[in-house]
This record gives C-alpha cells, structure tokens and sequence, in this order.
C-alpha cells in the first residue's frame, strides 16, 4: 500500500472514530430568549451536548439549580425532563421542591427525579439518561469534584448527549473548574431582583459570565431575568429610580480562577 | 435462662426442653449451648421452604419448625411418593438436616404423623389412629381431660359419638378431630401464590456456570414472550429462581413501569438486577432447575408503532425508569404529586416513578407574580439567628452556616397555620400548634431566602425561633 493512500485511509479511520462533525445549524440550538446571549451564539444555545453551570460561590446554590431548570425547560422540545441529585446535594442544599418548580412555570409533572447514593452511581445514570433521545433534557447536580467526574467521564457525558441529542446541564456546586468536553462552562451568581411594589424580592434574576467556549470567545457577563409567565429569560429593564428606593447592586466577587 | 430446643444427644442425656440452663449444666457438665435465634431459623425455614418449591408450587409453614408440601399430582414427575421422599431427605440429609416425615390424604393428619407418630403402622388410617391425643393440637386442659376419660390415642376419641366430645370439650375440638380424619377441609396457606405464568427448565446434569444459566434465562423469557402474546398479556413483574443441587436457591425479581412481554426488555432489567447484587449469583455445585415466572400478568393489546413515534418516545423514557428503579432501588427514582395542604414540606409526595398513573396536574401559579415557593425545600428547616427591629416584624438581618446576610429586601409575613383539626384536643387552646410567619427575604448579594419565625410572638411563644425553609432561584 503506498504511503498517501495508507494516511488517507488513517485519515478516514479518526474521522470514523470522531463521528459525525456536528456544525450548529437552526435545528441544534435553543433560544434562551436572552437577546444578547441568543445573539452571541448564533440564535441560541447548542441542543446535544453538555452545559457545565459553576455557582461562583457556595452560597449560589438555589440560584444554579434554578438556572439550570429553567434552562432544561427551554431545551426540553416538549419531551419530559430527568434532574438527577446526589444524597449529598440534598444533604446540603435542600430536597427539589415541586411547588416551587410550579412557582417557575416549569410543570413538575413533566419532571423524573433521581435521588442517587454516590457520584458514581449519578454519573452512570446520567450516561444512561443521555442515551434516551426521547427526553429533552437532564439535568445532573454534582457537587465537589469528585474524581469520578474526570476528562473520560465527561466526554462519555458529551458523546452520548451528542448521539441521542438531548441536552445536558452539570450544575456545580462548590467546585472548581477542570478540563472537560463541556460546550459552554458559566459561572452563576444571584443578583438582586427587581423590587416590586413595597421593596418585595421580585422575579429570579441571574448574574452569568460565560467562562468557556469551545468554539468561540469567552468572559462576557450577563444578567438574566427569568419571566416565569412565558417561560423565556430577559434582559433585565434599567432599574428606574422613579419609586424612590435606592437599590445598591451587588458587590462584585473576583473572578472565578480560570483553570482550564 | 432456659433450654429451647436439644439435639438427640443431648435428650439421650435426660435433658429435656424448657429445662433451666443451671439444672442441665449441673447435670452435664460439659454442656455445649448456644443463643436461640428465632429469626436464623425462621430464615432457615425459609430457605428450605424455597428449596422445596422444586417438588411443588404449594409450600406451606407449620408452626415455627414444619413445613407441609401438598404434592398432588407432582409426586410422578420424579417417579412415585417414595421416589420424592427419598429425593427430599438425600438433599436435606446433604445440609445436615434430620427430618421426620409424615405422608397423609390430609394435612393434619400428615402433620401429627411427622411429629408424633412413634412406630410403623400397616396404613395410614391406623397410623392416625395409634396416634396420641396430642396430636389433636388441643388446648392443654382438654388434652388433660382426654387422657382423665380414658382417651388415650386419636382412635380411642374416633370411637366416641362427636355429641358427647362437643358436649364435654367444645366445638373446637370436634373440627380438630373432623380435620384428622379429612372430614373436613383444612385448607394449606401457602407462602407463595400461584403464579399467572410459570415456566420451568429441569437439567440432567447441573448447569455449573452462571452464563449458560443466563442462555437458559434467555430462552426462558423468549417462551414467557410467546406465552403472554397468545394470551394477550404483559407482566410487571418477573421472578427467576434458580435451584442449586445441593437444595438451597436464589431468586431475582424485577419490575418494570408498563407491562410487557418483550424478552429483551426483561433480559436487559435482569442484567441489570445482577449487576446491582452485592453478593454475586454463586452456582455452588451447579444449577439444576431453573423456574421463570410472572407473578402477575394483565392485559396488554397487540401494539403497531406510532409513525410519529409518541408512543415510542413515552416506551423508551419508562424503560429507562425501569432500569434505572431496578438498579437504584425502588424509592430513588420518583416523581413529585400534589398534595392538597398549605403546610409547605406537605405539599409533595415523591411516589416511584413506575408506579404513577395519570398524576393530578399541578395547579398553575397567577401570571404576574414572582416565585412565591423556593425551589430547593430543607426538611427539616435549618435554625438561624435573626435579628429583627420589633419581635413580630420581619427580619433585618440573619445568620445562616456562620454567613451574616443583610436583608435588602422582603415580603411578608404569610401567615400559615398549623392544621390544628388534625391534632388531638387541637382545638383547645396551646393544643392547635404553632403559626408560622414567612417571608421571603433577599439579602445584599442578591440571593433569596425563604424564612419563618415559628409561633406568634405574645400569643403564642414568647421568644419564637426563627428558621430557613427553603432557597428561591
């Protein structure tokens, strides 16, 4: 065999074994309803692979699993959703609360929930929900960095969420970010609300910096408004100052250490 | 303490049950005892009560150390009554079992003859009737009068007219001598109910290795598919039982969601069900009898596939419950329904996600209004220190897991009571309960809290504690 034709045939075996190239196109993406982060990526996050959602700190907890549901909603194509937790997670943060998803828009009849023992037993089911094209999403809550979620254990997430379609959010709590075959990686804090009449919290608010790309730059900031009513997120109005409450922004942490 | 049970030796000593233990030490001195454990024999009892289901279905308990085995019509499937009896002691004799063995048309008169029967008789009728009183299972005064009248065996009693037995010792112990001579019908409660389908492979020589059992599991479900298809039906549940040589088994059951009758979706829930053992399938000596049933078939109609692939779309997420549920166990993966009550950490109930049929749908919150319940619920709620301007306002700042949050802004309080006509005597004063003030908080960075001061300042607590229910997104 003549050495071109051997590379070529090398050449066709790794793109066998990559699989298919998935270039993002109208199909593979879902709006978010965020003008600007809708813009950014091309008319929405891409469906089919995996999401990592970081709380930048520990006390961010509610905020991410809410960003994170609120997110598999919108992925979701009218199939049912899989929130898979850990022991430890409800242990820490508080057991999924169905009026409260009720309270989001998110029905919680559409919603499977998975209570697992360790991390490694969450990750197995995970790969095994991504493998299921007939949900719309999963969402997987794992908390620390367990050594079980390594490069390996992510890109198995990846490659079976690329197969079946169906999008995957890994909201980290308490973690620090690591190399993984993640598409995007966020980190997520609360941000004050919009007051209502009488300084009431108001709808969920949400202060996201976009991390990581795969393809693409990364470090905006974003805030989003999550309208429960018509299930999109905005981007919050300018605060008027007409109503005479002084409302004082949230101070900013530093930055998430950028590892990877 | 005292001596429960002896072994033949330790009788042919004089020591007899019930006996105290210093009594028997004092006598033999050398005695070797042990703990009774009533639990091990009763698990005992029913490992070999399960071994027993190789010669029939119907395996029923007797008292805390019997076991009763109606084998109609099974005893030719091993070639005669003598046949199986003597299968059945080779194997127990093989786990060091000495065993008493009774045959009857009856199954109290089969149960006195194992128990009390003392020397051969040239059949059964006379068996029964050289039997002791004792053997009725009477109470103890009746027994005593029995043998005071003269009454010594179960024939002397046959002989007397029934009037004057109803008439001296009641009406129980005319059935209990009714029930020994099969006058009347003494039904066997068997531990397991018969199953709706029941398949069965018997080897010549025992299978030694668990994957030719799994090929022969693998064939087993294939006929269970067919069965089910001509009868229309589907199983929810699937047991398979593999019987050791050496007369001990083990048995895996699964469960799926949606009944089915697809032999790949049972294999794959039985590999699944192994992987998940602690304690690997150990073949011993080798399988000789492995038994695939469903304990419960229902109906199921003939499916054609959907075009638009609805129907499947639903099919492959219960499968994967299913899967799931038999890996994780039954309560790990569940589903959330409504419950009608205002007391927060009531107000959802997690029901496996198998088993929910058709959930009441949940109630849709007003448009225009923000998140009134959080999305994560602590159970029970977390104590914190708050500080609050006036003790029945609302908080100004708290301290949660030794973090000091500010409160920037709040609603509240929303008032819940406690459901006092629940309680007992709750609706007398103090009885009903405490009230709880919520309010949902959001501190200077922006993060949202829901809190609550438990009892009513004045009314009902003087210094009423404060605690963090829930996390807002």
């Amino acid at each position: 065999m003549s050495r071109s034709s051997h590379l070529s045939s090398l050449h066709e075996r790794i793109r066998r074994l990559a699989g298919p190239s998935r270039v993002p196109h109208g199909d593979g993406l879902f709006a978010t309803g965020h003008q600007a982060i809708d813009a950014r990526f091309g008319g929405g996050l891409a469906c089919g692979c995996v999401h990592e959602l970081f709380a930048a700190d520990s006390g961010d907890a509610g905020s991410v699993a809410g960003l994170g549901v609120s997110l598999a909603w919108r992925a979701r194509r009218g199939r049912r959703l899989l929130w898979l937790r850990s022991d430890e997670s409800q242990r820490r943060s508080g057991a999924a609360y169905a009026p409260g998803l009720a309270e989001l828009g998110l029905d919680p009849g559409a919603w499977i929930l998975g209570r697992m023992p360790d991390e490694t037993a969450l990750l197995k089911a995970a790969t095994d929900a991504l493998r299921c094209a007939a949900l719309g999403a999963v969402v997987i809550e794992c908390r620390g960095n367990p050594r079980v979620l390594d490069l390996t254990a992510s890109r198995r997430l990846a490659l079976a969420a690329r197969d079946s379609g169906v999008t995957a959010f890994l909201l980290r709590g308490d973690a620090t970010p690591v190399p993984s075959a993640a598409e995007t990686r966020w980190a997520v804090r609360s941000a004050a609300s919009r007051a209502l009449a009488a300084n009431a919290p108001g709808l969920p608010m949400f202060e996201v910096e976009l991390l990581r790309r795969r393809a693409g730059p990364a470090g905006m900031v974003w805030r989003m408004e999550w309208d429960r009513d018509v299930r999109v997120f905005r981007e919050p109005a300018p605060e008027k100052a007409a109503s005479g409450a002084v409302v004082s922004l949230p101070q900013r942490e530093p930055p998430v250490h950028l590892s990877a | 303490m005292r001596l429960t049970a002896l072994d033949p030796k330790a009788l042919g000593l004089g020591l007899t049950p019930d006996m105290t233990l210093a009594d028997a030490r004092a006598r033999v001195p050398e005695l070797v005892v042990f703990d009774h454990d009533p639990h091990a024999d009763q698990d005992w009892l029913e490992r070999l009560a399960d071994g027993c289901l190789r010669y029939t279905p119907i395996v029923a308990f007797d008292l805390h150390d019997g076991l009763t085995l109606d084998i109609t019509g099974c005893t030719h499937l091993l070639g005669g009554e003598a046949a199986l009896i003597d299968d059945l002691s080779r194997r127990m004799n093989r786990r060091g079992m000495a065993l008493r063995i009774g045959c009857a048309e009856v199954p109290d008169a089969a149960q006195a003859l194992a128990r009390h029967q003392t020397r051969p008789a040239a059949d059964e009728g006379e068996a029964v009737r050289a039997l002791p009183v004792t053997a009725l299972r009477l109470d103890e005064d009746s027994e005593t009068s029995l043998r005071r009248a003269g009454l010594k065996t179960v024939g002397d009693v046959l002989r007397q007219s029934m009037a004057s037995i109803a008439a001296r010792f009641g009406a129980d112990a005319v059935d209990a001598i009714r029930r020994m001579a099969g006058e009347l019908d003494s039904p066997l409660k068997p531990r397991r109910t018969t199953p709706s389908l029941r398949i069965e492979r018997r080897f010549a020589e025992p299978l030694g290795s668990t994957d030719h059992a799994m090929a022969v599991l693998r064939e087993l479900a294939d006929e269970a598919g067919t069965a089910l298809e001509e009868r229309k039906q589907g199983g929810r549940g699937f047991v398979v039982t593999f019987f050791r040589s050496d007369g001990l088994s083990r048995d895996l059951r699964v469960e799926s969601g949606q009944a089915t009758r697809d032999p790949e979706a049972m294999m794959r829930l039985f590999a699944e069900r192994i992987d998940s053992l602690r304690d690997p399938i150990d073949p011993g000596f080798g399988f000789d009898m492995i038994v695939f049933a469903i304990p419960v078939a229902e109906a199921l109609a003939s499916t054609q596939l959907e075009l638009e692939g609805g129907e499947t779309a639903a099919a492959e997420v219960e499968a994967l419950v299913d899967r799931l549920t038999v890996r994780l166990g039954r309560g790990r993966i569940y589903s959330l329904l409504p419950v009608d009550t205002h007391i927060p950490e009531q107000a959802q109930l997690p029901l496996p996600t198998a088993e929910v049929r058709n959930p009441a749908p949940w109630p849709v919150p007003d448009s225009g209004e923000p998140p009134t319940r959080p999305i994560h619920l602590f159970d029970p709620p977390q104590k914190i220190d708050v500080l609050a301007e006036v003790p029945d306002g609302p908080p100004k700042s708290f301290k949660w897991r030794r973090a000091h949050h500010e409160v920037r802004r709040f609603e509240g309080p929303e008032r819940i009571a406690s459901e006092w006509w629940r309680r007992k005597d709750g609706h007398l004063p103090g009885k009903g309960g405490l009230t709880r003030d919520y309010y949902r908080v959001e501190d200077a960075r922006g993060r949202r809290y829901w809190l609550f001061r438990h009892g009513l300042f004045g009314d009902e607590q003087l210094n009423p504690g404060w605690y963090l229910h829930g996390l807002f997104a």
